[in-house]
């Protein structure tokens, strides 16, 4: 080594990339900085005009610098902070939702249809599904009545199981509770929802889960009529079932449709890889099971409320069957100006 | 963990993953939050409920319930900043993968997913526990079933929960710390030039660790960072520390600069100098 290793110099003032760089650009930093923050905290709408106009451009100079910066400069500070920036003007700009009432209004004249109807096979698997199990029940249950307690568990009966009288039966099916009855109405629709979350979550599991609910169902409907139907009162269920169940169990296919739908993209993810199956199913059949949430809220009402004020059959079978043919025009109705699937 | 993301713009912002452990704790601050809003409003219809008589209570209870259970984590992801009270604390939010906008569907898909992950194997088992009906086997079969989920986000790259899987998303960090104060410019007094062995010592790394000490609080690694590189450099001047490697470093930084502007980067002290001898 020659000479000394450091000296102190008056003159030769040092200058690095990073010092003519901030010189030159940090206060655009700072302005994206303030506006993002002001984003983050409120919304959009917390901003000028002035600002909304210059936020586009401050974004595009910030990108623009942390691409510079990161090959030319080795302040790590510097890139760290404009990395930060940039990610979370980023997010802002592209990743944000437009407002809460626009998206319900495109959710309810749109989204959630076009997600229903795509799902329209995996719907008229579960209806099957359930008309099937229902009439193997009915037969199981008519030829051998015993079958009754192997698929209805106890306490959900409540009396009405093959050794109940006619009278008994009827009862049920007509008898007024004036009290509670929209606590009932909000149980059903909760219980409800949950049940419909859940046969949309497990169809993760290759679907198998949820054609499980979905047959479980049919067998209850089945065992129910077969114990009504003993004693003639077949119609009379009809008519209880019919006021909500049109709306109930089309909302219960629907959400059990949505599982179906994430099960076979797993397992059979066709073209794609199976994460790309996995999502695009994912996200359409979730929008379909999220809607199922409002239909169920109907129900319980109708269930609820509905069931209890009008006894009279005809009634609830014309309630039922006016519900069901909304929602098929609802949600199969061709409509104008549709995107291309 | 960083992910490469390339926005429209094609700049790589080089995202950073939300941590296993961060975004465990996000989730128990939730669910905290989730269990003491719950108790709150139990106690707050009681209360009412003792006042007057009438069977809105219990709908509202039933119906604050299910919004908690279903609508906390997804209502609040839904929103501007994609992230729940617990995530925000955390500094973390929720991105779709592909770097769209975070849509409805994908929120709701990441979050019903939760119910089946978390909530399914644990209330069943509470269930049972209180009917006195659990057993072993049920017991072993919840945790294991929970379990698996819980850790499913150790065992793919990207940190993914089932949830996450399905709807496309990712959580990562975002936080905003403030921009470090400039190291080199701005200096008054007379700064000390080093001959170029002292300065072919180090490459980036070490300029950058550097950076990170002077910016640092810690007076004692200062003053070991100082000796070392005197001593290494053969330099047998004592000034004060911190002003000796500030100097250093501005020197330092402008020469590696000077190599990257000729297209040569030297990446670490192993790596072959910037000056041919």
């Amino acid at each position: 080594m020659s000479g000394p290793a450091s000296a102190m110099v008056e003159s030769r003032a040092v200058v690095v990339n990073a010092s003519r760089f901030r010189a030159a650009h940090e206060a655009d930093w700072e302005r994206l900085e303030q506006l993002v923050t002001r984003m983050e905290k409120r919304s959009i709408s917390a901003l000028s005009d002035d600002d909304i106009l210059a936020l586009p451009l401050l974004y595009r100079t910030t990108l623009s610098s942390l691409a510079v910066a990161r090959d030319t400069s080795l302040d790590r500070s510097l890139i760290v902070y404009l990395e930060q920036l940039s990610t979370r003007a980023y997010f802002q700009i592209y990743g944000v939702q437009t407002s809460v009432g626009r998206q319900l209004g495109h959710f309810f004249a749109r989204g959630w249809p076009e997600a229903v109807r795509g799902l329209w096979r995996e719907t008229l698997v579960c209806v099957f599904l359930t008309l099937a199990s229902a009439v193997v029940a009915y037969l199981l249950v008519r030829s051998d009545p015993s079958w009754f307690f192997g698929i209805i568990p106890q306490e959900l009966a409540g009396g009405r199981d093959p050794s109940a009288s006619a009278e008994a039966l009827r009862n049920t099916l007509y008898e007024r509770h004036d009290d509670m009855l929209t606590t009932f109405a909000t149980y059903l629709f909760t219980h409800n929802s949950q049940v419909a979350i859940f046969a949309f979550a497990l169809g993760f599991a290759f679907a198998v889960p949820t054609v499980l609910l979905i047959l479980y169902n049919g067998l209850m409907l089945g065992a129910f009529f077969a114990v009504f139907a003993a004693h003639g009162l077949a119609f009379n269920l009809g008519g209880w079932l019919a006021i909500h169940g049109t709306t109930e169990l089309f909302a219960i296919n629907i959400a059990g449709a949505a599982g179906i739908r994430i099960g076979m993209a797993i397992a059979f993810p066709g073209r794609d890889t199976r994460t790309e199956s996995a999502v695009r199913a994912g996200r359409s059949a979730a929008v379909a099971m999220g809607g199922t949430v409002a239909m169920l809220a109907l129900a319980g009402l109708l269930e609820g409320i509905g069931r209890q004020t009008v006894v009279d059959d005809f009634s609830r079978y014309a309630i039922g069957a006016a519900m069901l043919a909304g929602w098929l025009t609802y949600f199969y109705m061709p409509r104008k100006g549709r995107r291309p699937v | 963990m960083r992910r490469s993301f390339v926005t429209p713009e094609g700049v790589d912002l080089q995202l950073e993953l939300g941590a296993a452990g961060t975004r465990a704790a996000a989730f128990l601050l939730d669910a905290l939050m989730i269990l003491a809003l719950l108790i709150l409003m139990t106690l707050a219809l009681a209360f009412l409920s003792a006042a007057s008589k009438g069977e809105w209570i219990m709908i509202l209870w039933l119906l604050g319930f299910f919004v908690l259970r279903n609508g906390w984590f997804a209502l609040f992801e839904m929103g501007g900043r994609g992230a729940t009270p617990g995530k925000r604390l955390m500094g973390l939010r929720v991105v779709a993968r592909d770097g769209a906008r975070l849509t409805g569907g994908a929120v709701i898909a990441r979050n019903a997913m939760r119910e089946i992950e978390v909530f399914l194997p644990l209330s069943f088992l509470a269930q049972q526990t209180a009917q006195g009906t659990a057993d072993a086997f049920l017991v072993i079969f919840s945790l294991v079933w929970s379990g698996l989920f819980l850790f499913f986000p150790l065992f793919n790259r990207d940190r993914l929960r089932i949830g996450d899987l399905i709807a496309g998303t990712w959580v990562v960090r975002s936080s905003g710390g403030a921009l470090g104060a400039d190291l080199v410019h701005g200096v008054e007094r007379p700064r000390r030039t080093f001959s170029e062995a002292a300065l072919d010592l180090y490459g980036v790394y070490e300029l950058q660790t550097l950076e990170d000490v002077l910016r640092g609080a810690n007076d004692d690694a200062v003053a070991t960072v100082a000796r070392i590189i005197r001593e290494k450099a053969g330099i047998d001047e004592w000034g004060e520390d911190r002003e000796f490697l500030s100097d250093y470093y501005a020197a330092l930084c402008a020469r590696l600069e000077s190599g990257l502007m000729v297209g040569r980067r030297r990446e670490n002290k192993f790596e072959r100098a910037l000056t041919r001898r």
